[in-house]
Order: C-alpha cells, then structure tokens, then sequence
C-alpha cells in the first residue's frame, strides 16, 4: 500500500488531466460528427457515440490497471511482446478478411480488432529494451541497423495488410533516433528530399523562357545550389568559398535566360545541371585539398540530390499508376477536381472554413452532419471540431495537443533511464506524427493518408492503442530514481 | 544508471520545436481558411441548404356579385439544378417530356448564358420547361429517379370561369428581361410569373403577395434530410389578396357578345361609386388563350391580327366623341353664361353663315339648348361655341379657349382619368397654344368651329365618354372609374373614394339631363336615339357619330335611371355608320341587362341580330375564321 500511494504521488497528473480532456472533447465531437437527425440518444449501445462510450470506459479502466504494473516487466517481456505481435501481424495477413480495402482486422464476436494500432507499442517497447542494453550506441552502424531492422519488420508486415497509413507511423521513431544521436544530416535530407520532391512536382507543368525550360526542375536546381552554398559558409571555416559556386550561378543563370528568350532557345536547365554538377566538383575537389570531411559529405549530398531529382521525375511519371500519380497532383493543387480525387479534402476545407472564428455550435455543423465530408468520425474527425467550434475551438484542441506532446518531451527528458527516454520519446514522436499528418490531412496540407487522430477519432483500437502507449509510460515515468 | 547521453539534451528544443512549428502553421492555416475567407462559408451553405421557393398563391379575382372570375390552378415546371446533374439518358428525358433534344440542348446553353440568364447559378433550381400538364408530370414523375439533378415543381398558373374580359383583367406571363432589369426591389427571379396587362398588371404587387423561402438540409447525395433549425429561418409565403371588380360578369358576358364581330369598346361605370360595370374592348379574346404552353404562339397570332385584339380600345382607343360631346359643350355654354336655358339659335338645316355652312338635319328652328341636345342640332353648338370663343369678355379667343379646355379638363377630358389599368391614353383637348401652332397665331371662333360638335382636333376614349355620362347622371362630379371594387383586408385606394367635382352648376347639369331623356323619349323638336327607349326604363341617352376617315364611328353614351344613375355607359362601335345604328341599341340593352338582370324575351331577337352583325373588314374575317378553325380543331383533338 505504501508503494502504491507513492506511486499515486508520482503520477504526473497533468499528463492524466490532459489525457481525459482531449479523450471527452473526442467523444463530444464523435457525437458531433455521427450525429443523425432521426437518432438522438447518445448513450445508445448501438450508436456509435454509444460504442465510443463504453471504449473510452475501458480505456479508463485499463488506465488504470497500467498504472499497477511495474515497468521491469515490460522490459522483461519486450521481446516475447515484439515477436508475438509480428506474429499476429502475419497471421492477421492470411486471416483477415477484406474491410475497406485493408486486411488489418481480426473480429471477436462482437468486438474488432486491428492489430497494427498494437504494433506501434509492442516496437516501441522493443526499440526501447534494445537501446537500454550495454554498449548500444545508435551511431554505430551495426546498431543502427538492428533498430531500423527492430522498426522495418513491422512496417512491411502492415503495408502486406494494406494499411500504408498505419506504417508510415512507423518513420516517427526516427524522431527519436535523432534524439539518441543519429546524424542530424539524415534528418535533414529527409526533409529536403521531400521538398524536393514536392516541389519538382509541383511546378512541373509550368515551363518558364518561351517553354524551354521546366519551373520545377529549375526551382529544385537552384535550391540545391543554395543549399550547398549555405552549408559552406555555415559549417567550414572558409567562408570566401561559396562564392566560387554563387557567382558563376548569377552570372550565368540570367545570362542564359536572356539568350533563351531573345536569340537562341535552349533548355536553361541544362546549364544549372552543368552548375550543380560543377559545385559537387568543387567540393569533392576541396575535401582533396583540404582534408575536411565536411566538403566530401556536402559532395554526397549534392550528388545524391541531383540523383534524387533525376530520379524522382522517372519515378512519377513512368513507375508511378495513375491512381498514385493523381493522388499526389491532387494533394499538390496540379488537378482541379473537386468531385474526384480531391473531394474529401475539399469538402474538408469547405466545412472547417465554413465554421468561422466561432463555429456554429454543437450539433450545429451542417456539412458534417449532412455527410458531406467522408470518414469524418474517423479520421476527418477534425472537420467537426472546424466547423462546430471555429478557429478558437479548434485552435484549442491544437494547443492542448501541442502542451501534451511538449509535456511528453519533457517527461521523456526527465527518465534515468535509457528505457524510459527511449520509450518516452517513441511515444512523443508517435503522437506527433499523428498530429501532423492527420490534421494537415483534414486542412488540405499533408497528404491523405488514413491514420486517427489520437483520442478524437471514432474506434476502440486507435483509443485502446494510444491509452497503452501513454499509460505504460505515465507508469515508467513514475517509477524513475526507485530504481 | 544514467547513460552519457547529454550532449543530445539539447535535442529536446529541436523536437519541441518541430511541435511548436506543426500547431503554429496549422493555425494559421485554420486562420486563413476560417476567418480571412468567406467563400467556404458560402460553399457550405449551398452545398448544405436547398432554398426552395414557396410560391405563394396569387389572389383571386371576383366580380361584383362575388362570383369567381380567375383562380389558380396548379401547373408543374421542370427545373434542374445544374451541379446535380450526372450522366442521363438525354434520349429518354427528351422523348419523356416531349421534346426534341435540339431544344433541350439549346435550353441548357441558355440557362447557363449569363446574359440571358443572369440569375444563373449551377446550384440552383433552373427553369427548363414550363407548365407541364398533369399527364405529363406524372409520366416524368415516374421517371424522376433516372434524372438526378431534375426536379418537378408546382406552380399555379391562371384559370378563367366565363372566358371574359380578356384584356381587363389581363394575363400573366414569365418576366421578361426588362422587367426584370427595371425591377429596383431584386424581388423577381428569372422564370417567374408576373401581371403582364390589365388588373393583373396593375395590382401585380397585391396579387402576387410574397414569396416565401424554405431552407431544407441536403446531404451528400442530394436528400433532403429535414428543415434547418427546424424552419426558425424560413419565410413564409404570403398569399396574395383577393380583389373584387366592379365587373358585373353577365353584364360583361353580354357586352362581349354584342360586341362579336366588330370593333370597338363598351364602358359602363356605376355613376354612385365610379366602379366599372364592363369593360369590353372588341374584338376580344379568350384569356385562356394567354395561359398555358401555347402562351407564345397564341400571343403572336394576337399580335399579328389586323383588328388588334391586344389593344384594349376602352381605354387606349381615342376617338372623336361626335356628338356626345355637345352635352359638355352646352353645360361649359350655360357655366359660362354664353346661353342660358331659353336661348335660342336658329337653325336652317344647319349653322349657315356667310362664307360658311355646316350641315344639319331638318327639324323645328330656333332652337334651345335642351331640345338641342334632344335633336343633337349641330347649328346650336356651333353658334353656342362660336358665341364663346369670340365673346368680349375673354378679350382674346386664346383666353377663351383655355377656360373652355379648363372646364373639359374638369370633366375627365384630355388627361388620363387614373383608371387602376396600366397604359390609359389621355385623349386630346386642344389648348390655345395648340391652335396658335396650329393657324400661326391667328385663329378665331370659327376657324375650330368643328369642335362644337365633337369633330376636329378632339379625341377622347371610351371610358372618358362613359365618364362623362356618369358626370352627368351625378349632375356634377364623378368618382375616378376604377376597375377594383373592394381588395381583401385592405382598402382601396383614395382616389377612388374621392368625389372630383367638375365646377359646373347642378341645375345646369338637369337641363342636359332632361334634353338626353328627350332624345330616348322624343320631343317637340326630334329625336335621336328612340330606339333605346326600354319601357319601365329611365333610360337618358345621347347619341354620336364620329367622322372619320372611313365608315363614321357609331357612338352611343347614356345612364339610367335619370335622378339617381345606376349605371352609366358608353359604346362605341367602329365604322358602325350612325350612332343610332348599333351603339344605341347596344346601349340600351346594356342598361337593361345590368337594371333588369335579364333581357325581356321580345329583345332576345334583337340581342341575336346584333351580336350576328359582322363589320369586321374581309382581312379580318378570315383571322378570325382560322382563329376559331384551329380551335375547334384542338377541342376535337
């Protein structure tokens, strides 16, 4: 008993208070967004407000009973948690029958299941146990492909269910490898590859002196020129060298342009290739003469950006299908289609714009509660909050998501133990994942892939799912220095 | 236990960060799309609200013995909301609503032209056909599934009980671009219907009542899934008011026939109350003919016909008022002390003088003014108005002219009267100015003689003459003719509960009273319209024959019972050769229907001989024939 009263003193209640707020906001807005005219009785079993009811019940309860478990446990099962569940995965692969598209869900009676909202647990617990062992360090390549191996297993194993959405959570634990030293600079080329990308397609139709040259193409050369420009002057100590790569650029650049419009059309972008590839030379040139590891990384860089843009281009149009490659036109504002591909992400904006500074009250929503935008108690559930509550409301929910996720960097930071930091900061970038792509989903930013968004979104595994995550780790969290 | 793990610390700030920037951008994209634009907030609305408009039933028209005159019946118009529109059957919609598919493609690029149709919006109802009968709205409402984006909706178009009184109580039709540009209020919409003539025109505001809107949640897929805010945003329509007429529509009915195959107008007003008994104008027309799918076809054939149907002659056809014009010019004599009652003018068949002589019939001479009037003795006129306009007193015959038009002016003559009809003509009444321009300056009372007698330069209308009849069956002063007796749960306007008051004494108004009831009942001295002598009939009356450049117009003007009028009338049957021809006889038949309720049955005869009359010109005939061909020809069908 005295242990546990302890334990009950330790608990970081804010997290608990944050957690059964935005849990009954959900519920309000699942009430609002599955609300039916003829239909009005919320607690009604057979609704699906009344449904969510009883899952948030047992949430709570299940809370609640993870906050009896002592965290050596977890680190003691881990393994046996990692294996059983990639086992589920693949069982559930062969099992599951087909439900809008995916066959990620194994029915218990009454009840379903999908066994990836576990997956993300059962790693993280794993990636956690494996950090914690003597002498891990992320930066040595053999470990760090056991933990990307530990994070990819599961990921293919959901993409076989076809629950891509779901998989790509799993790029959020390199939030974390960054935590726990990975270079910065994968972060970074991360980053930068997909805006890249984004932007190679996004302007890929329009062409620019007297339709020789592509916008996307030139825009991306010239970024990867600067970027390399930057990355001289800020991270070696000769700073007179970026100019031996910027001055040929605003030399030859609007030089050529000129030509291309009045006397001789050529392709601009073939000078900017002639540049890029002549700033990778000189860097690789300068980490010859100057024996700087820096240079020779820049060098990868460039080269590997201009493969990428090269390649990227091939990919899109030529291996990419059409369904895909309209996808992510669509998501870029390339096709004006709002009946068509872009319709939810359509009806989406019309419906949170339409709700204003202070939204049309609860139960008030029209385009939500006439259907009009799809999957909107489940991963449109935003929608709702837009349209009911406005700007301020929904502006509420997001700064109450960002005080969780800063809150959930701070307790991660607080852990004595590589286990419960590792753990911790999973469970962070989990979050925050979800938080970004499902809201910049719904206002038309990110592109639509169908994960929930954590404790609003209508289902029993996403809540369960989230509720483990947090709970295990409110637990850890209140044990640290009784080690 | 702690691992060396603090030079990443900091790394903390750099994934707190990466938070911090996700929330702030993603605010300020809610920022951007819910507060600096407004077009989402109108995409909902029309993506979320169906407006439908509630038409609101257009008022009823009674005559004045409360039988149902015109009343709505329901018709059916195909819309289409443009944004609704899938892949159909174009094949199968045409031939279902039986059209060809030329049309309905030419119907579409209309709709969306936005000069045609400037109200044009894809997410709203748009008219494609009118007035579908009940048949065919059912055969396409079975269909309706097949269609999405097509809508049926009700309307009331209008329905006549007697067929009459086509251009008096007017028709409606869709508002035309005009219309709908001079329309400041923004009430009207394409498509809908509006008063297009005569009552319906005129009273299109009372009539019409409000139109009413009904806010109604769509879903997704286009079903209607309840009222928004259960209806606290709903305008009721409001019914337009029903109007009483002062038509009495047997009389009406009788006129009408009267008036079958020539041209011309009957006025007859309740001298008491200024109401409009009838208002024929001939020739005339079914107003179904105006209602309906055929509405333009059957419009154009009325415009085209020679005797211009459309032209609703009661009030826009001006004529010389012949001799019915020498009771205003005798009542301006005695007013202006020119004769009184005992004058006398000589007459030697006819006003001779030297160097000038105007024709009249044989009778007795000299001659006073009631028995003037009783003979209608064209040399008292002459000498009576040429005595005026040269008089002393005047100093000038300008000045003698101005209070002469001043005085016809009093009467209701050379403005419009203000009839509640749209498109009343004024007449003329020439003023000195006008005979300045007219003989350069120098003019004196016998160069416009002629006027003495309701030739020359003066024109008047039929109501202005019955107007006059009214006049003087009030001795004196006269209530606007209006066409609406009483309107529901309002009144009437004030002007037409307002005496107007000619200026001219009530004793002379007897002597000419007294000279009329001579010319029905005879005198000493002639007269002329003995055949509107009705036995147990008061009957007043005054004949007119207009010059013209054809066959003279027939006039007939007259009230009855002499002291206290009910009913005072006008006729005028073009190139109906002397006034006694047809108009009195009409008169007279007209004042016997409305005070006796019926037509003695050895008049009933009379009454056939003359509605059998045609004096309809050859070219006009053989419209009317065809007319009446196709007609017989669709009820046969």
């Amino acid at each position: 008993m005295r242990y546990n009263r302890s334990i009950t003193k330790r608990i970081d209640w804010l997290m608990i208070g944050l957690y059964v707020v935005l849990v009954i906001c959900g519920w309000f807005s699942i009430c609002g967004a599955s609300y039916n005219y003829a239909d009005t009785d919320f607690l009604d079993l057979g609704s699906r407000t009344g449904k969510q009811a009883m899952w948030i019940f047992f949430s709570f309860g299940l809370g609640g009973i993870l906050m009896f478990i002592e965290a050596r446990l977890y680190e003691a099962v881990a393994p046996f948690f990692y294996v059983g569940m990639l086992g589920l995965l693949l069982l559930t692969i062969f099992v599951a029958d087909d439900t809008k598209g995916s066959n990620s869900w194994l029915h218990f009676g009454p009840v379903s299941l999908q066994p990836a909202e576990f997956a993300k647990f059962a790693t993280a617990l794993m990636l956690a146990k494996i950090a914690n062992t003597y002498p891990f360090d992320i930066k040595k390549s053999r470990d760090f492909a056991t933990v990307l191996a530990i994070v990819f297993i599961p990921m293919l194993l959901i993409v076989a269910q076809k629950e891509t959405g779901t998989a790509l959570v799993f790029l959020s634990f390199f939030l974390m490898f960054y935590r726990e030293g990975m270079s910065g600079a994968i972060l970074f080329s991360g980053v930068a590859l997909i805006l890249y990308f984004i932007l190679d397609i996004k302007f890929s139709h329009d062409v620019f002196f007297a339709g020789t040259t592509n916008a996307g193409q030139f825009i991306v050369l010239s970024l990867i020129i600067f970027i390399s420009a930057g990355m001289m002057t800020l991270y070696t100590k000769r700073k007179g060298l970026a100019r031996v790569v910027l001055w040929p650029y605003f030399v030859l650049v609007p030089a050529g342009c000129i030509v291309s419009s009045f006397f001789f059309r050529f392709d601009v972008n073939m000078l900017l290739w002639g540049l890029a590839f002549y700033t990778a030379v000189c860097q690789l040139w300068w980490w010859v003469t100057y024996r700087m590891k820096q240079y020779g990384l820049m060098a990868l860089f460039t080269g590997m950006s201009m493969l990428f843009l090269f390649s990227s281009g091939y990919v899109f149009e030529h291996v990419l299908q059409d369904h895909q490659r309209t996808r992510i036109e669509v998501l870029f504002g390339l096709q004006d289609d709002p009946r068509g591909a872009g319709y939810n992400v359509n009806q989406s904006k019309i419906a949170i714009g339409s709700g204003g500074a202070f939204g049309k009250g609860f139960l008030n929503g029209t385009q939500t509660k006439l259907k009009y935008v799809p999957e909107q108690d489940t991963d449109f559930i935003f929608c709702t909050i837009g349209e009911e509550q406005g700007f301020f409301g929904a502006s509420v929910v997001l700064l109450l998501f960002l005080v969780f996720i800063l809150r959930l960097v701070h307790l991660s930071e607080r852990q004595d133990t590589v286990f419960g930091r590792v753990y911790g900061y999973a469970v962070t970038g989990i979050f925050l994942f979800h938080l970004l792509i499902n809201v910049g989903m719904v206002l038309g930013l990110t592109p639509v892939i169908g994960i929930p968004l954590p404790f609003f979104s209508y289902g029993g595994s996403s809540l369960l799912g989230f509720t483990i995550l947090l709970f295990v780790f409110l637990r850890i969290d209140a044990e640290r220095g009784n080690g | 236990m702690s691992k060396g793990n603090s030079i990443y610390e900091n790394r903390k700030y750099v994934i707190g960060g990466i938070a911090v920037l996700v929330v702030f951008i993603y605010i300020i994209r809610l920022f951007c799309l819910q507060i600096l634009n407004d077009d989402y907030k109108r995409y909902a609305d029309s993506n979320a609200f169906l407006k439908r408009v509630q038409y609101p039933a257009r008022g009823n028209m009674f005559d004045r013995n409360g039988n149902l005159l015109v009343y709505n019946q329901s018709s059916y118009d195909v819309t289409v909301i443009p944004r609704e529109m899938a892949d159909i059957d174009t094949v199968d919609l045409c031939r279902t609503l039986g059209i060809t598919r030329e049309y309905f493609e030419k119907r579409m690029t209309d709709m969306r032209d936005r000069r045609k149709n400037p109200g044009y919006s894809p997410y709203t109802h748009q008219l494609l056909i009118a007035q579908l009968t009940p048949e065919e709205t059912g055969m396409f409402q079975e269909k309706l599934f097949k269609f999405p984006g097509f809508y049926i909706q009700r309307r009331s178009i209008r329905q006549y009980t007697d067929n009459i009184a086509a251009l008096a109580l007017g028709d409606i039709g869709e508002i035309s671009q005009k219309e709908l540009d001079n329309d400041t209020t923004g009430y009207y919409q394409m498509g809908d219907y509006v008063g297009k003539q005569g009552v319906e025109k005129y009273y299109e505001e009372l009539l019409r009542g409000r139109k009413g809107v009904e806010i109604l949640l769509r879903d997704a897929r286009g079903r209607i899934q309840g009222r928004y805010m259960n209806g606290l945003h709903d305008v009721p329509s409001v019914p337009g008011k029903n109007l009483t007429l002062g038509i009495d529509a047997a009389l009406q009915s009788l006129a009408e026939r009267l008036m079958s195959g020539k041209r011309g107008s009957i006025v007859a007003i309740e001298p008491a109350t200024g109401e409009i008994l009838c208002l024929v104008s001939a020739p005339s027309f079914d107003p179904a003919m105006l209602v309906g799918r055929d509405r333009g076809k059957n419009h154009l054939k009325l415009l085209r016909n020679p005797a211009k149907p459309l032209l609703n002659r009661a009030i826009v056809g001006t004529y010389p008022p012949g001799s019915t014009f020498k009771t205003a010019q005798g009542l301006i004599f005695m007013q202006e002390e020119i004769v009184d009652e005992h004058t006398v003018y000589p007459c030697y068949n006819g006003f001779v003088i030297p160097g000038f002589r105007l024709r009249c019939h044989s009778h007795p001479s000299p001659i006073a003014l009631q028995d003037a009037i009783s003979t209608s003795c064209n040399s008292y006129f002459c000498w009576g108005l040429w005595r005026m306009i040269d008089n002393k007193k005047y100093e000038t015959p300008q000045n003698a002219i101005t209070v002469w038009k001043n005085h016809m002016v009093d009467m209701g003559f050379g403005y419009a009267l203000g009839i509640d009809l749209p498109g009343e003509k004024r007449g003329l009444i020439p003023n000195a100015e006008f005979y300045n321009k007219m003989h350069n300056g120098r003019w004196r009372g016998l160069s416009i003689i002629s006027i003495a007698i309701g030739q020359g330069e003066i024109l008047t209308t039929p109501i202005q003459i019955a107007n006059l009849a009214a006049t003087i069956g009030n001795r004196g002063r006269f209530i606007t003719p209006h066409m609406v007796k009483s309107i529901q749960d309002t009144v009437i306007d004030e002007k037409y509960r307002t005496w107007r008051y000619t200026g001219i004494d009530r004793e002379y108004y007897d002597i000419i009273a007294k000279g009329m009831r001579g010319a029905v009942v005879g005198s000493n001295y002639g007269a002329t319209c003995r055949r509107a002598n009705v036995p147990g009939l008061e009957i007043c009356g005054k004949t007119g024959t207009a010059q013209n450049r054809g066959e003279d117009h027939s006039i007939f003007m007259g009230f009855s019972p002499m002291d206290s009028p009910e009913i005072a009338v006008s006729v005028v049957v073009e190139n109906g050769g002397f006034g006694a021809t047809w108009a009195v006889p009409i008169g007279a038949l007209i004042i016997e229907q409305y005070l006796n309720g019926c037509i003695a049955e050895e008049r009933l005869p009379e009454v056939e001989r003359i509605s059998r009359t045609n004096l309809l010109s050859p070219k006009e005939n053989l419209y009317e024939m065809q007319l009446e061909k196709e007609n017989s020809a669709k009820d046969i069908k």
